[in-house]
């Protein structure tokens, strides 16, 4: 079934606001305006967007060390995330964890994570809490390609099939493992082909077609929230940047053409072309979209610029919660 | 504590454990237990024994033989609400989740500037004694008392088990417990209420004004069989059970050697960077001044655990090898 012009819409928001809050983070960060690593989402989307589309603040996700799109998609606002990037008192985790552990609880949102593999693991305990209160809510883990060569996604992947958690697994395959493409670090082409191993179901997906992910995403999160258990959702797509930074050409462990060739089936273009053609959306309604998003990114960096960074006294607090009871 | 002597049961370590684990989940439906074999079969050394029987697969779930996603599902549940008890069955195991306990449970909350918290308890089994060889045998406390957002108890005996584990499910941060598998059977007063002992407090089990002598787990028992002996020669050892090893009561600790300006510090793991390093250069910090000899340690040597139970005996401190360290402390001028 067709999504609805409002679903569209919303879809082509979360994907604008991904692309405009990553597109601010890199020029501040080669302005040297940003400590720390920066790895960007830009590319990739359509597949946080299309599959948070179907998430409520009270179903939880886990994230990578590429995290930023996916707290946008599950509502994150501009300014406290800009703020945590620029390591300030306001930022969503007080400018404690930065880029790599940008998180919002509140939101369901349970952290980037420097750690790759190690999200999975953390999304069946989440998982494991849904099934055991009985809820209906969900836990969706996203990770990389690279990921699924670590243990400890096999560990989670098959513990959530043996306790029938209701857990999703969103693998974003943008063909390389930091700087070494797919092909030199695993024998099968599919990652899906690993979901049977565990007793899944698993299906490929355009992840450069935010409609088909939302629609796979879809047919998992109500497979989980029905109680039938985990599925896998393999999303061919692609980092526009470097696995860190901006820089996106003339670097060897890619051709310049290679990255030419995905930026043509650029996710935000072809849902717009699409929307238009079909008379769904208008221009209007795209350029509102990111007129708004420009506004929030505006406000956002300003509002990070001018907050303090945290007060050097704090640096021990948080460390552990003062029990009460 | 109402410690009314007529009325008080004996109970074994490992069924203080498990009375604690009970009432907690009888008092709190978010508590729950997960790990290997921990189900019908009551984990490996019966410390959930009847537990699933009486709470139902639910709340007391068998896990895969997967480390990393066994503390995965504390991390993941305590971060939405639940308050987990998970079981890792030999500490030497704990090694193979070493992301999940080191990366994730210990440091979300500060990550996330403080608006996680971790309500997670990771029980496990340490030590030796049991020629169960190099990888069921070692004492690796020191590695997660070196990791700040961890918490790490150690109870010697039966009482301080309960109460210390009731503490431990009760705390909003991720702590470690870890058992003895040789104190497994050892008996003592276990009231019957839930009771609770508050982590980071230390308990001097024996007065004295000679030496204090710092053990913790095991070693206690055989600190107070070193003590006695001691004793009869006139020797007065004051015996100090820190019972939480993170935080440490260093207080307690320093204050006691500064009155007797004498201290051993024993434990059962290798001597190089264990406990015994760190309380000592504390009390070089502490009470430098006050000190009649350096330091003392009695602690493995820095070796794997061996096998054969002639060269296990070789390699564990006892009552004896602590006695010599205490006389070698005091014949410093």
């Amino acid at each position: 079934m067709d999504p609805t012009p409002d679903v569209l819409r919303d879809l082509h928001r979360r994907m604008v606001r991904i692309r405009l809050f990553e597109e601010a983070a890199g020029r501040l960060a080669e302005a040297a305006k940003l400590p720390g690593f920066l790895h960007l989402y830009v590319g990739e989307e359509a597949v946080a967007s299309g599959v948070c589309a179907h998430l409520s603040d009270a179903d939880r996700i886990t994230s990578t060390h590429r995290g930023h799109g996916h707290l946008v998609a599950k509502g994150g606002r501009f300014a406290p995330m800009m703020a945590e990037l620029m390591g300030k008192a306001t930022g969503y985790c007080n400018g404690k964890g930065g880029s790599m552990h940008i998180s919002s609880l509140e939101l369901g949102m349970l952290g980037a994570n420097g750690i790759v593999g190690a999200g999975s693991p953390i999304a069946v305990g989440a998982a494991f809490a849904s099934k055991y209160r009985a809820d209906g809510t969900v836990a969706v883990a996203f990770f990389g390609d690279g990921s699924t060569n670590i243990g400890a996604f096999h560990e989670a992947a098959n513990m959530a099939c043996a306790l029938k958690l209701p857990a999703v697994f969103v693998c974003e395959n943008n063909e390389y493992g930091e700087f070494t493409p797919r092909s030199k670090t695993m024998a099968i082409t599919d990652i899906v082909d690993r979901a049977a191993g565990y007793g899944m179901p698993g299906v490929i997906v355009d992840g450069m077609d935010v409609v088909a992910v939302h629609e796979a995403a879809g047919e998992a999160i109500a497979r989980a929230r029905a109680g039938e258990g985990p599925s896998l959702v393999e999303a061919k797509t692609y980092r526009f940047f470097n696995h860190h930074g901006v820089q996106n050409l003339g670097l060897k462990y890619r051709s310049d053409d290679e990255v030419a060739q995905w930026r043509q089936r650029d996710p935000i273009s072809l849902l717009e072309q699409r929307v238009l053609a079909d008379g769904s959306l208008t221009q209007a309604d795209l350029d509102a979209t990111w007129a708004d998003g420009r506004a929030e990114i505006d406000d956002a960096i300003a509002f990070a610029e001018a907050s303090p960074f945290p007060d050097p006294a704090s640096l021990l607090a948080d460390v552990y919660t003062e029990t009460l009871r | 504590m109402s410690a009314t002597t007529t009325d008080v049961r004996s109970l074994t370590y490992v069924q203080a454990f498990n009375e604690a684990v009970r009432q907690c989940m009888e008092a709190d439906d978010s508590v729950f237990c997960a790990g290997e074999d921990v189900g019908a079969f009551g984990g490996v050394f019966g410390s959930f024994a009847g537990l699933q029987a009486r709470f139902g697969e639910r709340r007391v779930v068998d896990t895969p033989i997967s480390e990393q996603a066994i503390i995965g599902l504390g991390v993941g549940s305590a971060v939405s609400g639940l308050r987990p008890i998970v079981d890792i069955m030999f500490m030497d195991f704990l090694l193979v989740a070493l992301d999940q306990v080191v990366n994730q449970a210990a440091k979300l909350k500060y990550m996330f500037g403080g608006k996680a918290t971790l309500p997670l308890t990771i029980t496990t089994a340490g030590g030796g004694g049991l020629s169960a060889a190099a990888q069921h045998s070692q004492s690796l406390e020191a590695i997660l008392c070196h990791i700040p957002g961890l918490k790490v108890v150690y109870p010697s005996n039966a009482y301080d088990m309960k109460g210390l584990m009731v503490s431990c499910i009760r705390e909003d941060n991720p702590t470690v417990m870890v058992k003895h598998k040789r104190l497994l059977g050892a008996k003592g007063p276990v009231p019957e209420e839930c009771y609770a002992i508050p982590l980071g407090v230390a308990e001097v089990k024996r007065p004295g004004r000679d030496v204090t002598v710092v053990a913790f787990g095991r070693m206690v028992d055989e600190s107070m069989r070193a003590a006695k002996r001691l004793a009869e020669d006139g020797i007065e050892v004051e015996v100090i059970d820190p019972r939480t090893l993170q935080p440490l009561d260093s207080a307690t600790i320093v204050e006691s050697a500064k009155r007797t300006n004498r201290i051993v510090v024993v434990h059962e793991a290798v001597r190089f960077g264990g406990l015994g390093a760190e309380i000592a250069a504390q009390i070089q910090e502490e009470a430098f001044d006050y000190l009649d000899a350096p330091v003392g340690r009695v602690a493995a040597p820095f070796s794997p655990v061996p096998f054969s139970p002639v060269l296990e005996q070789a390699y564990l401190p006892d009552a004896d090898r602590i006695a010599a360290a205490v006389r070698s402390t005091l014949q410093r001028a």
